[in-house]
């Protein structure tokens, strides 16, 4: 199972913390946002179209990035932490 | 309040003590000579609208990670000797402190330029986000630069 964590606008969007996609032994950052647009369309349509950031066991990857069976993916709005 | 402690980088709920924090670095090394101190605080108005409260989340161990590298690069680019950095999440009324970094160098320009490096990276690297309540609702916050 691929654990996806929702952050920010996107945990409100998907209205939870974090799904579990069984999709085999290896993935692509594109086949899971398929799987994810299942349930939320709109957050599928985020991550294909680079509208946030991608990571997989809590490195930033590319789209074209390979995801494995196990392995904890975050989607993650524009950061906005600090102030002024 | 929290007191410092020997993390250089710390995300927590509390408050923390800007004071506590400098006199905790000046122990670092006796060749320190310049501190630059940024202090961010929560602000009343954004764009037009009064906020009345901020949320700040962020992805656990990531977000740590992020500012420890962070520290390393600012220590190995900039010729510093040291930098700390606190970041608070979770509520936070206006005027309350959010993110406090320390630089401290031999002399103040590598201070001065280590710090203001930092900040700006820390908004640009750093999986923290900022949430404005406000009389329209609440509004998670896109970058600013």
């Amino acid at each position: 199972m691929i654990k996806v964590k929702y952050f920010a606008s996107l945990k409100t969007m998907a209205g939870k913390e974090e799904d579990r996609f069984d999709l085999g032994r290896e993935t692509t950052v594109l086949k899971l946002s398929e799987a994810i647009g299942k349930t939320s369309p709109a957050i599928g349509e985020m991550v294909r179209e680079k509208k946030v950031m991608v990571s997989v066991n809590q490195d930033v990857v590319l789209p074209d990035a390979v995801i494995h069976d196990g392995d904890e993916v975050a989607l993650l709005p524009p950061f906005s932490g600090g102030a002024i | 309040m929290s007191t410092a402690t020997e993390s250089r980088v710390r995300i927590q709920k509390e408050d923390f003590s800007v004071t506590d924090e400098i006199e905790h670095m000046k122990k670092v090394s006796a060749n320190i000579g310049g501190i630059v101190v940024f202090l961010g605080t929560g602000r009343e108005s954004s764009k037009g609208e009064t906020i009345t409260k901020l949320h700040f989340e962020h992805y656990p161990q990531m977000a740590e990670k992020k500012l420890e590298e962070l520290r390393q690069k600012a220590i190995k680019d900039f010729g510093i000797i040291d930098m700390s950095i606190v970041h608070r999440v979770g509520e936070i009324d206006i005027g309350e402190n959010i993110v406090l970094i320390v630089a401290c160098g031999e002399h103040r320009q590598e201070a001065f330029k280590a710090c203001e490096w930092a900040i700006s990276e820390l908004k640009r690297t750093t999986p923290i986000w900022k949430r404005e309540t406000t009389s329209k609702g609440d509004v998670w916050v896109s970058p600013t630069p």
